[in-house]
């Protein structure tokens, strides 16, 4: 219960960092101290599998790109807005809205017995944290993933690599495209040849 | 693909290279504590001579400053009176100072020497923390009287024979744990001009 | 030694933690220490020089001069670094480096208490706290306000994207044959065989992508002292370096102990040469794996960027796929 409470303050101090920081290098900062933090919380509630792979997924490939693309692109460029100009329109409303459905949350938990939450918690955090059979292990959700879940699993997978495809569409290499070697060759000659006028130009 | 395949034996064979050099004998001389054995006329740190008698026999006559390529060398001679004569001649050097970070150690003083006063010795350690350190003058260039006296430039291998200052008995100028014995360099000589050593 | 076992075990788990830490801390960076030893004079060797041997005998007290020379050093921070990042970055590299030391096992967990924790999905923390040491390299390279380590950070990022897939992969097939995911299982798993036979595809990628992933030649790009003078630590001096400098070998040496758990057999004895202690065995392994990291370094020139990317893609990638998919239908088949 402790560490619930030194990893919320830490969730929420970190969320607010990422969204108030003034560089975007020290969001990504900000965001990879949520990320970790969070992967402890799910280690608390005995997801094994889901922190680590919070870890891996989350900030060992796709935050890394975030900083990648950051301290490429705005290592030059002025720091955020900050301040209230920084706050868009719709703030006041979604403030309101947020503090609304909280003190519902906190209302409907109050009203709820906390000792029941607490104890269906424990139970599943019996024996030794990973074990098969044990909720939350690499098993269990192996398991659960290439049978119960297969189908979502598979269209999620797909729907990725559709989404890889269409990147490399659009983004595209804008080199021309060659099937043989021949034909690569000739390609790059004209590209240098183009470099070439262009620096006699 | 088989090219690639070549690459692979490549790799290894640089590898079996390195792990074989591994085991190779190094040919690192361990500076401090070993030193190497110069060649004979290794040219380094100048020295002064006297005659046997303990003279010395710089006459003062500036042909080393002048013959100098690169103005290293100051002498300012002064006369000999009959009380006191530093050398046997009518002339001694009063000041004799050398740069050593001018000097470039090509030894033409030492060729332009008349009385073969000047020489250089293969000692070559001389690191220092002042620039005015490097100026060598007569107290440190001149052999001490009772050292004795190291071998007449002429006397190496190929130099020209001359009658002056024989040297009866060859003793280290040097202190031995500086790593030049001039015992040695005598026993060398002597080998070489009988034709017993390459 | 089983009396001292019980009395480890009647001890309360934080204070075995805390010791055991503690412990594995010391071990961990004289080794680290020690290391760099090692692989100066292995390189030296090498090189047809003798390596270190001034300060001790034989050099063994170079660590110790060294360790002195970072901590007096002058701890510069450039004018236009960010300082908060440029402070954290190394931190960030350290503590990534040794907390993988955290489940890593020593020997077996039946013969004594040979790790600090045994985490069941160990070898996937394993990936996840590696994954994190990219941080320190990228934000140190990027908080230093200056070129040179910006692109090294730059290359140091795309570098360890590219490899840690392949690496990932090459885990796989282990994972696929041992058919667990806890380092412990995994080292049991290779009573017999050593996987570096049975996977010896996966063996020579995770080889290859260990040495990208470490960032040491010939995949050195990162601080490549010929192009980016010396990359993402350009700017750093004294003991900040030094932590960095720390992090690599350890980091090298992490990847020597999942080399050697996963592949050369943990503390398995070879050919039934169980007189020696298992303990023993495993350090052995690592450091020759270690040696291994030193020989390539001094045998390999570096290589060049868009071939390194190039091989890491559409070689190492494909090839470890492959082995993959054969192992798991061997798997599959066999039953």
């Amino acid at each position: 219960m402790i560490a619930f409470w030194i990893l919320g303050v830490i969730l929420i101090a970190s969320a607010m960092w990422t969204i108030t920081a003034k560089k975007p290098v020290y969001s990504v900062v900000g965001l990879l101290a949520h990320f970790v933090a969070l992967a402890a919380m799910y280690l608390t509630l005995s997801g094994e599998f889901l922190a680590v792979m919070q870890i891996i997924v989350y900030s060992g490939a796709i935050l890394v790109l975030f900083l990648f693309v950051i301290a490429l692109l705005s290592s030059g460029v002025a720091p955020f807005a900050t301040g209230i100009d920084r706050l868009p329109k719709i703030a006041a409303p979604a403030i309101v809205v947020a503090l609304a459905g909280l003190g519902f949350a906190i209302y409907a938990v109050g009203r709820s017995s906390v000792a029941a939450t607490s104890g269906a918690l424990t139970a599943a955090a019996a024996g030794p944290v990973g074990t098969a059979g044990v909720f939350g292990s690499v098993d269990d959700f192996g398991k659960a993933l290439f049978t119960t879940y297969l189908l979502p699993f598979e269209i999620t997978a797909l729907i990725l690599m559709v989404a890889v495809i269409g990147v490399v569409t659009l983004a595209g290499d804008s080199t021309p495209y060659a099937a043989t070697e021949k034909q690569a060759r000739a390609v790059r000659k004209s590209m240098r040849e183009a470099i070439v006028r262009g620096g006699e130009r | 693909m088989r090219k690639n395949l070549y690459n692979v034996g490549a790799i290894l064979k640089g590898l079996s290279i390195t792990f074989a050099f591994m085991f190779k004998k190094k040919p690192t001389i361990e500076y401090p504590s070993v030193k190497k054995q110069h060649a004979p006329r290794f040219h380094g740190l100048h020295e002064l001579r006297r005659y046997a008698d303990g003279k010395e026999r710089c006459i003062g006559c500036e042909l080393c400053s002048s013959a100098c390529p690169a103005n290293a060398i100051t002498v300012i001679g002064a006369e000999n009176t009959p009380e006191d004569r530093t050398s046997p001649g009518e002339r001694h050097a009063a000041r004799y100072e050398i740069d050593e970070l001018r000097c470039i150690f090509c030894g033409m003083c030492e060729e332009a020497c008349p009385t073969d006063a000047i020489v250089l010795t293969p000692r070559f350690e001389m690191a220092d923390y002042r620039r005015g350190s490097f100026i060598y003058a007569k107290d440190r260039l001149l052999v001490p009287p009772g050292a004795g006296l190291g071998p007449a430039p002429d006397e190496r291998p190929n130099g020209i024979p001359s009658d002056l200052g024989r040297v009866a008995e060859v003793k280290s100028t040097m202190d031995i744990a500086q790593g030049y014995s001039a015992t040695n360099r005598g026993e060398t000589l002597k080998t070489q001009r009988k034709g017993l050593a390459p | 030694m089983q009396g001292a076992i019980d009395t480890l075990n009647a001890a309360p788990l934080w204070l075995v933690v805390l010791i055991k830490s503690a412990v594995l801390l010391l071990v961990v960076v004289t080794t680290f220490a020690y290391a760099m030893l090692f692989e100066r004079k292995v390189m030296g060797w090498m090189q047809l020089r003798p390596g270190p041997n001034r300060v001790g005998p034989w050099g063994l007290m170079q660590p110790a001069a060294d360790a002195a020379k970072l901590i007096l050093k002058e701890d510069l921070t450039p004018k236009t670094a960010d300082r908060l990042i440029y402070r954290l970055a190394p931190f960030i590299s350290l503590l990534t480096a040794f907390s993988v030391y955290a489940i890593i096992p020593f020997g077996a967990s039946a013969s004594g208490p040979w790790a600090i924790g045994n985490v069941n999905a160990g070898i996937l923390f394993l990936l996840a706290i590696t994954s994190l040491g990219v941080y320190g390299i990228s934000l140190g390279g990027w908080a230093s306000g200056s070129k040179y380590p910006l692109l090294g950070s730059v290359r140091s990022t795309a570098q360890m994207i590219s490899y840690e897939l392949s690496m990932s992969l090459s885990f796989v097939g282990v994972l696929i044959i041992a058919g667990t995911t806890s380092l412990d299982g995994i080292v049991n798993a290779q009573l017999h065989w050593w996987f570096f036979i049975t996977q010896c595809v996966g063996f020579v990628i995770y080889v290859i992508t260990a040495v990208a992933e470490t960032n040491r030649a010939p995949f050195d790009l990162v601080e490549a002292e010929t192009e980016l003078v010396a990359g993402f630590h350009t700017e750093y001096s004294g003991l900040r370096f030094g932590l960095f400098f720390i992090a690599e070998y350890v980091n090298m040496l992490t990847v020597s102990c999942i080399a050697t758990l996963l592949f050369l057999g943990g503390w398995n004895a070879p050919f039934g040469m169980t007189v020696v202690p298992g303990i023993v065995w495993f350090l052995i392994k690592v450091a020759t794996f270690m040696f291994f990291y030193i020989w390539l370094r001094s045998t390999l020139p570096r290589m060049r960027y868009d071939r390194l990317m190039a091989f890491g893609w559409k070689v190492l990638l494909p090839v470890a796929t492959l082995n993959v998919i054969a192992t798991a239908i061997y798997v599959a088949f066999k039953g």
